[in-house]
This record gives C-alpha cells, sequence and structure tokens, in this order.
C-alpha cells in the first residue's frame, strides 16, 4: 500500500497517476468535441436560410418560413424542413426584428418558468406537454384548438392561448394565468417556431403518426 | 444537533451550523414535492395560488440546496480531523454561512411570493432564471460563487498548512471543478440547444462526476472516523474510484446530448461512456462492504464474539445504504434508459423522475445524513453512538417510501412511454391520453401514498438528530458510572 509497494496494484502511487492521467485524457477529449458542437448548435444567419442552407439551429428569421417535419429515409427519422416563406402574424420579420423577437420570447420562457411543468427539447419538467414540436402539433395544425379559441390562423390562437389559457380550457390539469402580455405572447409563439426548427435527431420519435391518427379520427378519446 | 459543546475546531462547528440548515431544507424539499404530487391526482389544488412550476421550482432548488449546504457542512467537519488543525479563517467561514443562509432565504421568500415576472432581463437578474434547477436569480448566483470562494479559500489553505491527505487531496481538487463548474450556467442566450448544452455541463458534472468523488472521499471519511478503517486502503479505493468516476462519468454526459440540436456522434459516445458509469459504483458498493466485514471480523478475533467495530451505528447503516442506493438508483435506474435506441422513447417521461428520485436518495442524501450522524456524535462526545428506535424508523420508512415512490414513478414512466410515445408518437394529444389513464393515476397515487411515508420519516429524522445525542451521551455516563461502581 505505501509508495514502495510489492505489487503495482496496491500501490497509491499508481492509481493516482492513472486517476491523473484518465481525468485528464477525458478532459481534453470532452473539450474537442465541445469545440467541434459548439460550432455546429450556433445559429445559422438569415442568408443561410435564403441560400436553403440547412443548419441545426437555424437563424431567428426562420419564423419566417413554413415548417414541417417530415421522414427522412437517409437518416432513419423524421427531420424539420424549411418550406416556402409564410407570413407571421401578417408579416415577413427583418432579420433584427426577428431576433430581437426571439430574445423577447426566450426571456419569457425563462421569466414564466415554464419548463418546471413544461419540457423544452426534452429536458425539464413532466407535469405539461413537450414542446419541442409545439408549433406543429396537429392539435393546432387541423383546427381544433385554433377553431376553439376563434382565431385565423394558428399563431394568433396560440398566442390568444397563452394570454389566457384558463379561458380555454382542455383537460383537468390547465395552464395557470401567467399574466402573459400580447408582446410576450407573440415572442414566445416565435421562440416555439423557432425550436420547432431545429434538429433534434428525430425526438419526439413518430411525431407524424399524430398528425395522421388526428385526422383519421380513430384512436382518438 | 443542537449543541457544540465538545467540538474542539471552530471549524466543526461551523459544519454543524451547515447541517442545521440544511436538515429544514430538507423537510422543505419533501413537503412542496407533496404538493406536486398532490397537484399531479387534483389540479386545483392551490391553482393559480402555488402552481406546479413554483411548487416544483421549490421542490428541486430546496434539493440542490440542502445538499450543497450539506455538502459545505461535511468538509467544515472533517476537514480538522484530516488536515489536523482548525480552518484558517473561521471567522471568514462563519460570515459566508451567515450571509449564504441570508441569500437562500430570500430567494426562496421571492419564490413563494413574488414567483415569476415579465419577460425582461430584471426577472432574470432579481426573480427566478427559470432554468431548471438553477432557477436562483443572477444575484443570487454571484453571491454563491463569492461565498464558495471563502469556503474553498478555506479549504484549500487549511490543507496546504495542514496535514495532506489524499481524502483531502481528492476533495480540493474535487471543489475547484465543481465550483468552477457552476460558472457554466450563469449566461443567457436566446439559443436554447446553446444553453441546454452549457446547463448539462453544470448538471450533469455535478451530480455524475465531481459529486459522486465528492461522495467517495466522504464515505472514505467515513469508513476510517467509523471503523477505524486502514487509511492506505482506503485512500487507494478512493483513487480508483475517481480514475472510474472521471473516466465514465465526464463523457458520459454525451447521454444528455441526443435530442438538443447536438450531432449525431454523442450517439455513441453518451451510450458507451454512461454505460460504464455503474461500474465505479459497483465498486464502492464493494469497497464499503468489503472494510465493513473486514474491521467487523478483525474486531471479533481480537475482543471476541459480541465486538462491534462500528463506532456510529446511525451513521454506518446510512453509508451502507448510500453504497447500495448510489449503485440501484443512480447505477441501474441510470442505465434503464441511457441508451439512446431506448432514451429517443423515455427522455422526457415518469421514467426520468424515476431515475431522479432514486439517484439523488440514495447517492447523495443517504451519505449527506450520515455526516450528520457523525456530526452529533462528535458534537456530545460520544464514543459510541447507538441507533434509537427514531433512528431504525427514520431509515426504514425513508428508505421504504423513497423506493416506493421509485417503482411508482417507474410504472407511470412506462406507460408514459409505451402509450404516449411508442402508440401514439408524441405531440399534446397523446400526452394528455396517457395522463389520463387509469393505469398512469394509480401510480401518481402511490407516489403520493410512498411520499407521504417518506414524509413521516423525515420527521422521525429530525427529531433523531436532535435527541439521539443526548440519549446516547446519558447512556454512556450511566454505563461509566456503573461501571466504577
Amino acid at each position: 500500500m505505501s509508495n514502495k509497494s510489492a505489487s503495482v496494484w496496491t500501490s497509491i502511487r499508481f492509481w493516482r497517476r492513472s486517476a491523473a492521467w484518465v481525468t485528464a485524457t477525458a478532459v481534453v477529449l470532452l473539450m474537442w468535441l465541445t469545440f467541434d458542437t459548439v460550432k455546429q448548435i450556433s445559429m445559422g444567419s438569415d442568408e443561410d436560410l435564403k441560400k436553403g442552407i440547412r443548419k441545426r439551429i437555424p437563424a431567428p428569421t426562420v419564423i419566417n418560413y413554413h415548417i414541417d417535419y417530415k421522414f427522412s429515409k437517409k437518416r432513419g427519422h423524421e427531420v424539420p424542413v424549411i418550406g416556402q416563406k409564410e407570413p407571421f402574424f401578417g408579416k415577413e420579420w427583418s432579420p433584427k426584428e426577428a431576433a430581437a423577437l426571439l430574445h423577447k420570447g426566450k426571456l419569457t420562457f425563462q421569466a414564466k418558468a415554464c419548463i418546471d411543468c413544461h419540457t423544452a427539447l426534452g429536458n425539464g419538467a413532466y407535469y405539461a406537454p413537450d414542446l419541442t414540436k409545439a408549433w406543429l402539433d396537429p392539435k393546432w395544425n387541423n383546427g381544433t384548438m385554433t377553431a376553439m379559441i376563434g382565431k385565423k390562423t394558428k399563431e394568433e390562437a396560440m398566442a390568444e392561448f397563452l394570454m389566457h389559457p384558463d379561458k380555454y380550457p382542455t383537460h383537468g390539469r390547465m395552464m395557470p394565468n401567467l399574466h402573459i402580455t400580447k408582446d410576450e405572447a407573440i415572442a414566445l409563439v416565435a421562440f416555439l417556431k423557432h425550436m420547432s426548427s431545429i434538429d433534434t435527431n428525430g425526438f419526439p420519435r413518430n411525431f407524424s403518426i399524430n398528425a395522421k391518427r388526428l385526422k383519421g379520427g380513430t384512436n382518438a378519446h | 444537533m443542537l449543541t457544540n459543546k465538545h467540538l474542539k475546531y471552530e471549524s466543526q462547528k461551523i459544519g454543524m451550523n451547515y447541517f442545521r440548515v440544511a436538515i429544514v431544507l430538507f423537510g422543505a424539499q419533501l413537503l412542496f414535492g407533496l404538493v406536486c404530487a398532490i397537484q399531479y391526482l387534483w389540479p386545483g389544488f392551490l391553482f393559480e395560488t402555488l402552481d406546479f412550476n413554483i411548487a416544483r421550482i421549490l421542490h428541486i432548488n430546496a434539493l440542490v440546496v440542502w445538499m450543497l449546504f450539506a455538502m459545505l457542512g461535511s468538509v467544515y467537519y472533517l476537514l480538522p480531523d484530516e488536515a489536523g488543525r482548525d480552518v484558517v479563517g473561521a471567522g471568514l467561514g462563519k460570515l459566508g454561512f451567515w450571509v449564504l443562509t441570508a441569500a437562500v432565504t430570500v430567494v426562496v421568500l421571492v419564490y413563494l411570493f413574488i414567483q415569476i415576472g415579465p419577460g425582461k432581463e430584471s426577472t432574470i437578474w432579481f426573480i427566478n432564471e427559470g432554468r431548471e434547477y438553477i432557477e436562483a436569480p443572477r444575484w443570487a448566483d454571484i453571491g454563491i460563487v463569492a461565498i464558495v470562494l471563502i469556503f474553498y479559500y478555506n479549504v484549500f489553505f487549511t490543507y496546504i498548512k495542514g496535514r495532506q491527505t489524499g481524502i483531502l487531496t481528492v476533495l480540493v481538487a474535487d471543489l475547484l471543478a465543481l465550483a468552477g463548474l457552476y460558472l457554466a450556467g450563469v449566461f443567457f442566450t436566446d439559443n436554447i440547444s446553446m444553453d441546454q448544452f452549457w446547463w448539462w455541463w453544470v448538471i450533469h458534472l455535478w451530480v455524475e462526476a465531481t459529486w459522486e468523488v465528492f461522495v467517495g472521499a466522504l464515505a472514505a471519511y467515513g469508513l476510517i472516523k467509523i471503523l477505524g478503517a486502514k487509511r492506505e486502503i482506503v485512500e487507494m479505493w478512493l483513487w480508483i474510484e475517481v480514475l472510474l468516476l472521471f473516466g465514465s462519468g465526464i463523457l458520459g454526459l454525451g447521454h444528455h446530448y441526443f435530442w438538443i440540436g447536438t450531432p449525431e456522434y454523442w450517439w455513441e459516445i453518451g451510450a458507451l461512456f454512461s454505460s460504464l458509469e455503474p461500474v465505479p459504483l459497483v465498486a464502492m458498493f464493494v469497497h464499503v462492504l468489503y472494510d465493513w466485514g473486514k474491521e467487523q471480523g478483525h474486531k471479533e478475533a481480537v475482543e471476541g464474539e459480541g465486538a462491534h467495530a462500528v463506532s456510529n451505528s446511525p451513521a454506518m447503516a446510512w453509508i451502507a445504504l448510500n453504497a447500495f442506493g448510489n449503485f440501484l438508483g443512480a447505477g441501474i435506474w441510470g442505465f434503464f434508459h441511457t441508451l439512446p435506441q431506448v432514451n429517443i422513447y423515455t427522455h422526457g417521461t415518469q421514467f426520468t423522475a424515476a431515475h431522479g428520485h432514486l439517484a439523488f436518495f440514495g447517492a447523495y442524501a443517504t451519505i449527506l445524513i450520515a455526516m450528520m450522524y457523525l456530526g452529533v456524535q462528535g458534537a456530545y462526545g460520544i464514543k459510541k453512538m447507538t441507533m434509537t428506535f427514531k433512528s431504525k424508523m427514520a431509515i426504514g420508512l425513508i428508505t421504504f417510501g423513497v423506493i416506493g415512490m421509485t417503482v411508482a414513478l417507474t410504472i407511470a414512466g412506462y406507460e408514459q412511454v409505451l402509450v404516449e410515445r411508442a402508440e401514439l408518437g408524441a405531440g399534446w394529444d397523446a400526452y394528455f391520453i396517457a395522463q389520463n389513464l387509469t393505469w398512469m393515476k394509480q401510480a401518481m397515487g402511490w407516489r403520493l401514498v410512498m411520499g407521504v411515508i417518506t414524509f413521516i420519516g423525515f420527521v422521525y429524522l429530525l427529531w433523531d438528530l436532535v435527541t439521539i445525542g443526548e440519549v446516547e451521551e446519558a447512556k454512556e455516563a450511566n454505563e461509566l458510572q456503573s461501571a466504577v461502581a
């Protein structure tokens, strides 16, 4: 056990050195991977979007485009597909406006502690639905919620719901009124739309089954 | 728990103060956990008064903070024993304790009464940062960093000026990493993927790397203190544990990077290294039981049958529970859903909650409670502390309760994974169909029942920590008197 041990396996010095080397190697590998990952998960630019270059996390101006989530044969799971331009709250947002909107949306998302009921990208609490692809959720797409709230577009319906969730209860477990202002609600919807465009390697899996099921009206409660 | 009368060192008195606040916060954690559990069954409970998100913030923040308090307390308590001298800056250490306690009180009051704010920077600075586990507002982050710097100064210079044992060497290195990692969580970004990428540096590299090494060091100290285990053996094991824990845990971080926008290569890295994470936990389990058996056998050989090697049986019971609970909760329950092929379905379900409950309890709560019992023993100057009825009720009920909650949440998780994710393919509608199934409701019902049992166990624990010192002290005095007579 002492430094002059009979065997290396019972030498403290050997294990101490091994621990230091293994830890250092793991740290160096982590650093190297971190540099690569941080580069890959930095937001793309508006130019990328215009040229059709796919980034894992697109620019805030992705809110000006139609977003879908489709099965990719090559990758073996669903991936976000950025399509044609579509107005968001009736207009096209400049890169500066879109960035400011996303900033406010993310701030509001944190200020209202959304993640302590919901999950985002699967992380958070499990008391309310995952928001990763909320923008694409068929409940909003096929008009169920949109019709109930009485708005023409999905984004307007979502914003209205966020401002007055207590007026539109869907289940016994309902969202409390968090005193979200109209500006904050628009920003939150932008944040959700942006999040739905993030390439999450196919999470949540089989999301499109959901869309088919709800359209067909089978299997519903 | 209420006295310091036999403690020679200022450092240990500071440690006891940390323990006292920690146990109160532990109670708060359980109470707010019960509120959340009730809301799963009766969503109208405290609706728009103390909503689920606020109750949960309090539940998980009280958890993190009581553990940090108990960790700081443990280090201040063992520091003089290991270094062979008192802490260098006792006054500074005391100041740090009071400032930290005051800051935590303010943060909790703000959570309770202000709760949330408008979507502006000021909310992040003064009310709530809205990032799971580290919701504390920015001003508190800066305060925590300042207090931790004081703490680290104390540990480092006491170590330099005192005896540099292997346990302290590990702690000095580990605490530096632990404190430094917190900085990865103190910034704001609009990019949710970047946000979660760095957030996991704090959460994962705390609970699956630096905190685990910290636990290894505490267990090493505990074994020497309680069993009189041979320091050379214990410290050699500690280095092996450091090797295995950091070797698997640092890159095991990858299992959080499967679905948050990060590249696919994390699938393989995360799967490989996190599969190795249970290995050191097996090693720790074997080590604790081996030392216990060895010292007990040695004692019996020397003093005859009936002799006990353990000088603090409640602490030893909690350490043994730690060795097993860490392996079961962090190791087995973690491995259940760590492979990406499984995790794509289980990510963000009650499965994670099941793992979280058993892992935090098994890996951390247990050993920190053991340290509190060691503190009580020292404070009352007890030579051989035995279990009271209350100690047994505490350990029995809390363990039964937590395992019960874990089983209930695992069942809820299975149901959610199979129905919401596999059958219906996620989304709002799928979520609520799964949540409203009888299976989910039954599981949540059992979770609440087991939560109540855990809380009753906590009441016994608190009662025992407050009274066991006097009871055991009087018992030893009586034994001494009858021996003299």
